[in-house]
């Protein structure tokens, strides 16, 4: 009996991004050839050239991943851009590139604004002064809208979001994304090499079936060389409000996420546990940081928040010095 | 050439195809999915899950049996059985990665590739249901998996939603996905509604209440009925147990019970 492996990008893929794709010899039957050899992936030189042009005044890039989804990477993009623009000085982007499931106008009280277009591009929609978001949901007229797309035309509308969405200069740019290691990411990740990624927080639940798939998105972030800020546990433990005894609804059955940090040498940038007012506060388009200060949640979310910020600072800092 | 009519394939012999669909990631596809098909063995049935999420393929770990490998014979691929009873079956891409913690960086078209190879080669035999479990969204691996099984005629879709209104949202866009591809709604769930606290009994509502119910009433759908949070439901799952079989008194346990319940109820209701 034979058995089956596939024989995939692991070992013989020469890799989307490398001057051999599409001509290995490993690429030969490849359903993805053609689109590798043509270039037709990667943003040619003169798009790179206006990409670059687009961000050249966006100082910090942090995308937020996940191999799993629903673990709450929309909510924590939402809240680190709420808590990043507390500073009124600081201007800060929220861009969206989920497309069949656009949660953050939803998240950010949004709900059935529309894209408006001037004569330096679309405009964010506005959430403060200081605060400007874009997503696909913008684009859609109703609520039953499905955005129905294969790969190529969910790439090109996110090469859109980059080139012609008028962002003005800008202190942090957040990317929320799809669960997976897709279209989406690969494409963001080669969109956004012709300016920087700072890195990406990556989003996961305690339990071994978001793990698995978590493990999966940091060996992405390694084979696109991806820095990694650091890994968050979101909905680690619930404590009942009547009798204050904590219960482990997603138990961390192999060590949480805690026990993959120190195997896979990321940082744990903190545990965020379930509170019932974090699920309301989105429903609502509330900040759930304004929304419930005293939560052992919204202290957890403001520490990673600052870390975050932290590590861009010193990514900064470091680019100075070089120069 | 053969092999392509629908009567000689390896869907031949498959009774009853239906897919398990969410606009949302993590409402529990693979858990409805995993639950349905325990369900379904002890009410005497075979069962194969087909799952194409090539992503973050979460169904082989859901039995136990994520270390096992994949076999050809003459017709195809073989899929995996669960245990020597071979009353369910499995097919992942889980079975077919060397490395577990690899990441499958795979654009559409080689994601569309596998998906019909996935429908087309594996040989099934004979099944009572085939529940193919998906992805969350509406792009390439849906659209290529309704195209591929579109000629053995679906008996449609349960849509998996958690009670609050961002889940919600993305679940109507996969009702209308549906609807475009012709693929009947057999029914909303309504997923991590309520946890009742093992201590105290209070019941907390973390992820809100009653989205679920209201949008198939919105959309005119069958409710399939709301699955509370279960702690011992996430531990079996984790553990690759069987459930139904190990904790019929548990919170989540009547509410899976009927939803494979009214499957089984409409699948003799259409053959008569």
């Amino acid at each position: 009996l034979l058995v089956l492996y596939l024989s995939l990008s692991v070992a013989d893929c020469p890799g989307t991004n490398s001057a051999q794709a599409g001509r290995a010899a490993a690429c030969q039957g490849c359903p993805n050839q053609r689109l590798c050899a043509t270039g037709g992936a990667a943003p040619d030189p003169a798009e790179a050239a206006e990409l670059r042009e687009r961000l050249r005044s966006v100082k910090h890039t942090i995308l937020v991943l996940s191999g799993k989804g629903g673990v709450g990477k929309s909510t924590f993009s939402a809240l680190l851009a709420h808590g990043l623009a507390a500073d009124e000085a600081k201007q800060v982007a929220l861009l969206d590139i989920d497309i069949c499931g656009p949660s953050i106008p939803k998240m950010m009280g949004l709900e059935g604004e529309q894209v408006h277009q001037s004569g330096s591009g679309w405009s964010p929609v506005y959430v403060e002064e200081n605060l400007g978001v874009m997503s696909v949901g913008f684009l859609l007229s109703s609520p039953d809208d499905a955005v129905i797309w294969r790969g190529p035309k969910k790439n090109g509308l996110i090469k859109q979001f980059l080139c012609d969405v008028d962002w003005g200069e800008i202190d942090y740019l957040i990317v929320d994304t799809p669960p997976g290691t897709s279209d989406e990411h690969l494409s963001i990740v080669q969109y956004l090499s012709a300016t920087h990624i700072d890195g990406a927080v990556i989003i996961t639940t305690p339990q071994e079936v978001s793990l698995q798939d978590v493990r999966k998105e940091i060996n992405f972030c390694q084979k696109v060389k991806l820095p990694i800020i650091g890994v968050i546990e979101n909905m680690s433990g619930f404590v009942c409000p009547k009798c204050k005894n904590e219960s482990q609804i997603f138990p961390p059955t192999t060590g949480g996420a805690e026990k993959m940090c120190q195997n896979l040498n990321v940082s744990l940038l903190g545990k965020v546990p379930l509170d019932p007012q974090i699920g309301k506060s989105c429903d609502k388009g509330e900040s759930f940081l304004s929304e419930a200060p005293e939560s052992p949640a919204t202290a957890s979310y403001r520490s990673i928040i600052q870390r975050v910020q932290e590590y861009c600072d010193q990514h900064h800092f470091n680019e100075e010095k070089i120069i | 050439l053969l092999s392509f009519l629908p009567e000689r394939s390896n869907l031949a012999g498959v009774r009853h195809i239906l897919l398990v669909l969410s606009g949302k990631g993590g409402v529990g596809k693979s858990t409805i999915s995993t639950e349905l098909a325990l369900s379904l063995r002890h009410s005497g049935k075979k069962v194969g899950i087909l799952d194409v999420d090539l992503c973050g393929p979460s169904i082989p770990r859901m039995f136990r049996v994520q270390d096992s490998d994949v076999h050809q014979c003459d017709s195809g691929w073989v899929p995996v059985f669960v245990d020597q009873d071979k009353s369910i079956s499995l097919m992942s891409i889980g079975f077919l990665l060397e490395k577990p913690d690899d990441a499958v960086v795979w654009r559409g078209p080689k994601k569309n590739a596998l998906i019909k190879q996935f429908v087309a080669d594996v040989a099934w035999g004979d099944l009572d249901f085939l529940i193919v479990d998906t992805p969350p969204g509406t792009s390439d691996e849906h659209i290529s998996t309704v195209e591929a099984l579109r000629p053995y005629k679906p008996l449609g879709a349960i849509l998996v939603t958690t009670p609050q209104a961002v889940s919600v949202g993305d679940v109507r866009r996969e009702l209308t996905f549906c609807k475009k591809t012709g693929l009947r709604v057999l029914g909303i769930v309504e997923n991590m509604s309520g946890f009742v606290c093992p201590h105290c009994s209070e019941c907390t509502n973390i992820f809100s209440k009653g989205g679920g119910e209201e949008l198939a009433k919105h959309a005119g759908v069958p409710f399939l009925g709301c699955v509370p949070l279960d702690p011992q439901l996430s531990q079996s799952l984790e553990e690759g147990r069987d459930f139904i079989q190990e904790f019929p008194k548990s919170s989540a346990f009547p509410a899976l019970a009927r939803i494979a319940q009214q499957i089984l109820d409409g699948t003799s209701q259409r053959s008569s």
